[in-house]
């Protein structure tokens, strides 16, 4: 591979292109040979996802927690560790978030309580995450059980919070009271700060896994374990640094989607932004400055799946045949790299 | 008390039936997380089926025949192009809930309605037992072939020299392969058996629970199937135990409500993964997993790393 030419690594560098449009080929076969109409479900989604500033918008909220949870799974899969529990350290966020935000501090300033939510989120979907380290660690449960578990369960926690202890003050509905103006994030137009965040946390994460002791040592345990442990790394404590990691990463997703775009906890608050992050890491090929574009792309088809629905009349969860089909494909191009 | 028992019976079977089939994938040596996925297209194919024909029988053929070519596709990128199995696995999940949604929507514009089920009757004369009649034989078809199919992998994995073969590629599978075993077929074998049973417990869902479909109707009893078989430390008996403990859990779950406990409803939901969790921290300990439980076996590659 180091022989490689320009010219090889420009064509490696288009696969993730090539699965990403097969995907979506395929996925729009499939639509039209179930009797949906294939052409206007199409144009309903370039117009929901690119076509005017009210799409591009969408688009990139939608892109935004994308981006954080994509990145949450590509550092804890690079350190061999399977996060498929990103949903549900995304709901631990908005639901510490909203707790700090309308009960415990809900008349502090937003110079402290921005930064309050943000960490809050993040530390709280940490723990969740460093739970399932531990639980690897210590109890040998497999963390592709117990993430996917902690899912179901933050799922009904949320459920509970929103008709219970954050249930709003009128009580009508189960939602959470709307989080006070100064918790709410700064925005340019309806693209909050969360969204500018996300893009600066990719380069962060690079930085962390190339450049610093920390990041090599993650890195080490993923690819070679058994040589990372001779070494002195241990396997089982750094699977539990990177699922914390991972964790705070899906945990400001969460506290960025209350404080940026819902303005209030509900259940359904994620579409299911955690798995689609699943595609988002392989299509990137867990590298976490390629997890941009690729957070772009499932942003835009989150977007444009939105309009496809309300006008094509094309169930929204059709674009998870398009995830599950990327992840696929990618894997494929991965091995072909291998034997290449 | 009874009707406790019969509902913990009968919630056990469609996890009893995904976790045989995944106990002789994992004795095979390898894990697949799609069990849900397979149970969610087993689910559709079987209500689509079976409202479309009016009989439960085709449903359930559909069911199975629909996991099939999820376990193919398994198969063909886990186990040949040794890609990945946790990966093929949860990109298989995701391929079946897109799949079914579409399909549901394509299928049902108008919504759906009640598909004709798999009879919940028990045995005649016997199901009329006091105390334990109802329980042993009050039960309907599904119960019946779970418990048979125990039995028989029970009798297949340790009676059978087909089930030695497939043990040792699960334990060892270059010792097996060194004496001329063929270790992608045998696995390729199994993924398929698991799905058809994966399949198979789906139907249960659509056929014998709900009588009808909904997006997503799994709810994750795929995942607590495979804890099934690690709580059931990859033994028949031991598989057959811990359905039962996690059916019982949630009759539990759905007496409790009925008994009007105040406990918020959401908490209800939660109990079944909150307990399937603890019981992986704290329960499941002393089982052995099969020694090549997840790995990829290429012919030409080193041992070790």
């Amino acid at each position: 591979m180091s022989g490689a030419s320009a010219a090889e690594r420009a064509l490696r560098a288009l696969r993730p292109v090539a699965a990403a449009a097969a995907a979506l080929a395929l996925a729009g076969a499939v639509i039209g040979a179930l009797g949906f109409p294939a052409t206007a479900a199409l144009q309903s989604l370039v117009r929901g996802s690119l076509g005017s500033s009210a799409a591009w918008t969408a688009t990139l909220l939608k892109t935004g927690p994308l981006l954080l949870t994509g990145l949450s799974v590509a550092l804890a899969f690079r350190c061999g560790v399977w996060n498929i529990g990103a949903e549900g350290q995304l709901l631990a966020g908005a639901l510490a978030a909203t707790m700090l935000a309308t009960r415990v501090a809900p008349g502090a300033p937003a110079a402290l309580l921005l930064p309050l939510l943000a960490l809050g989120g993040a530390a709280a979907a940490a723990a969740l995450g460093a739970l399932a380290g531990w639980l690897r660690a210590a109890r040998g449960v497999s963390e592709v059980i117990s993430t996917i578990l902690l899912n179901f369960i933050l799922i009904q926690a949320v459920a509970w919070a929103v008709q219970g202890p954050l249930q709003e003050a009128s009580g009508a509905y189960p939602q959470s009271d709307a989080l006070p103006a100064a918790a709410r994030l700064p925005a340019l137009g309806r693209v909050h700060a969360g969204v500018a965040l996300a893009f600066v946390a990719a380069a962060a994460v690079a930085w962390l896994l190339f450049r610093t002791p920390l990041g090599f040592r993650l890195r080490a345990v993923g690819h070679a374990p058994v040589a990372a442990r001779f070494a002195g790394i241990s396997p089982e404590r750094h699977g539990v640094a990177a699922l914390a990691i991972a964790g705070a990463l899906a945990g400001a997703a969460g506290a960025f989607e209350v404080a940026g775009v819902t303005g209030r906890l509900y259940q359904g608050l994620s579409p299911g932004y955690g798995y689609t992050a699943i595609a988002v890491a392989l299509l990137a090929r867990l590298h976490p400055l390629a997890v941009i574009p690729s957070a772009l792309f499932f942003g835009a088809l989150e977007a444009g799946a939105g309009a496809m629905q309300r006008e094509a009349g094309i169930p929204a969860v059709a674009t998870e045949v398009v995830q599950g089909v990327v992840i696929l494909l990618s894997v494929g191009f991965a091995l072909q790299r291998r034997s290449g | 008390m009874d009707a406790l028992l019969e509902a913990a019976v009968r919630l056990a079977a469609p996890l009893l039936l995904a976790a045989l089939g995944e106990l002789v994938v994992e004795r095979a040596g390898v894990v697949n997380v799609g069990v849900e996925g397979m149970m969610l297209v087993g689910a559709f194919a079987a209500f689509a089926a079976a409202s479309a024909s009016g009989s439960p029988a085709l449903g359930v053929a559909a069911a199975v025949g629909a996991a099939l070519l999820l376990g193919a596709l398994f198969a063909g990128f886990a186990v040949l192009a040794r890609a990945d199995q946790i990966v093929v696995g949860t990109a298989l999940n995701l391929l079946a809930l897109g799949a079914t949604g579409l399909g549901l929507r394509a299928a049902f514009p108008d919504g759906a309605s009640a598909a004709p089920g798999v009879s919940d009757g028990g045995l005649p004369v016997l199901g009329e037992l006091p105390l334990l009649g109802p329980l042993l034989f009050g039960q309907g078809l599904y119960v019946w072939t779970a418990l048979a199919l125990c039995a028989a992998v029970a009798l297949f994995l340790a009676r059978t020299r087909a089930g030695l073969v497939l043990r040792a590629v699960g334990e060892a599978a270059r010792a097996a392969d060194a004496e001329g075993v063929p270790v992608a077929a045998v696995r390729c074998g199994a993924v398929l058996f698991g799905a058809a049973l994966a399949g198979l417990a789906g139907s249960v869902l659509t056929l014998s629970q709900s009588h009808v479909f909904t997006e997503g109707m799994t709810a994750g009893r795929g995942f607590i199937a495979l804890t099934v078989v690690i709580f059931g430390r990859w033994r028949p008996l031991g598989l057959l135990g811990a359905a039962l403990f996690f059916g019982l859990a949630s009759a539990l779950q759905f007496r409790l409500q009925a008994r009007g406990v105040a406990l918020p409803y959401p908490v209800f939901l939660m109990f079944p993964y909150a307990i399937t969790l603890a019981v992986l921290a704290f329960a499941a300990g002393g089982g052995r997993a099969p020694g090549d439980l997840g790995r990829p076996y290429a012919r030409e590659a080193r041992e070790g790393g």
